[in-house]
């Protein structure tokens, strides 16, 4: 039988648990930054949704909602607000599927290709993002 | 204990599991309408909206926004679990959490319901 006594101590002492990295004096391997980017990428897309609906909202409300979203490409602070969405959503989309790689099995036996993997993430990123800027500044 | 109410599943597996199911079904979705609209270069309202309104597409669109408040319930609660703590942030963390966990339950739910609201609102004649 369980006392009372387990039930308060253990919590207590999880609590006082020393902390023993600080992480902001050490200096970080690229997949660090590629995860740490991914959570950024991912708070920011949590309001990119909002963008996103509403122009699927506008898009199909009416015949003239829809030409007000391709016009709307055409203005500077809606261009860089569908930028941002469109480019956090790349790149999170990008190195979710690194993760999912990593879920089967696939790179995830040493550091070294955990490293590789994440360049290589960085990599198509970027590319990634330069479609999406060519298609909402240049085309 | 605070923290595992506020998780979706309630399970640390079980959270880990949506979170995968839910990025595939999101990441078809995004390929399927990046193709539609490379493909389709001179859309109009009217075929944009016949497509959407069709119900294998709106059933597409329904399971990812539901997929999208799932992925973000988990995304928020995990960065909300790990940075808005005791030691980070001090005494107040666990009522601050609470707060903003309720307030992006409340958003994703907003969000499901206006998607739904969109989806089964289109009119193909304008």
């Amino acid at each position: 039988m369980y006392s009372d006594n387990h039930i308060k101590v253990l919590p207590a002492v999880d609590n006082k648990r020393p902390v023993n990295l600080d992480i902001g004096s050490i200096s970080l391997p690229i997949t660090s930054y590629v995860s740490i980017l991914h959570r950024v990428s991912g708070v920011i897309l949590f309001f990119a949704v909002a963008v996103f609906l509403w122009l699927f909202d506008a898009s199909l409300s009416s015949p003239e909602g829809f030409e007000s979203v391709k016009a709307m490409f055409a203005n500077p602070v809606c261009q860089v607000i569908v930028w941002g969405s469109l480019a956090a959503l790349a790149y999170h989309v990008v190195a979710g599927v690194r993760h999912l790689i990593m879920d089967f099995g696939v790179g995830e036996d040493s550091f070294e290709s955990g490293r590789n993997s994440a360049r290589l993430a960085l990599g198509v990123a970027i590319v990634a993002i330069a479609l999406v800027t060519g298609w909402i500044f240049l085309w | 204990m605070v923290t595992t109410v506020t998780s979706l599943g309630r399970s640390g597996l079980s959270d880990w599991l949506i979170q995968r199911v839910s990025a595939f079904v999101m990441t078809a979705y995004l390929i399927f309408i990046v193709g539609y609209l490379v493909m389709n270069p001179e859309l109009t309202y009217a075929q944009w909206a016949q497509l959407n309104q069709a119900l294998p597409m709106r059933m597409f669109s329904l399971l990812t926004i539901l997929s999208i408040a799932a992925h973000a319930w988990i995304g928020m609660w995990c960065v909300l679990t790990d940075y808005v703590t005791v030691r980070l942030v001090g005494p107040k963390a666990t009522a601050i959490r609470i707060v903003f966990q309720l307030g992006m339950i409340a958003i994703t739910l907003l969000y499901v319901i206006w998607a739904i609201d969109i989806l089964w609102g289109i009119q193909v004649n304008g």
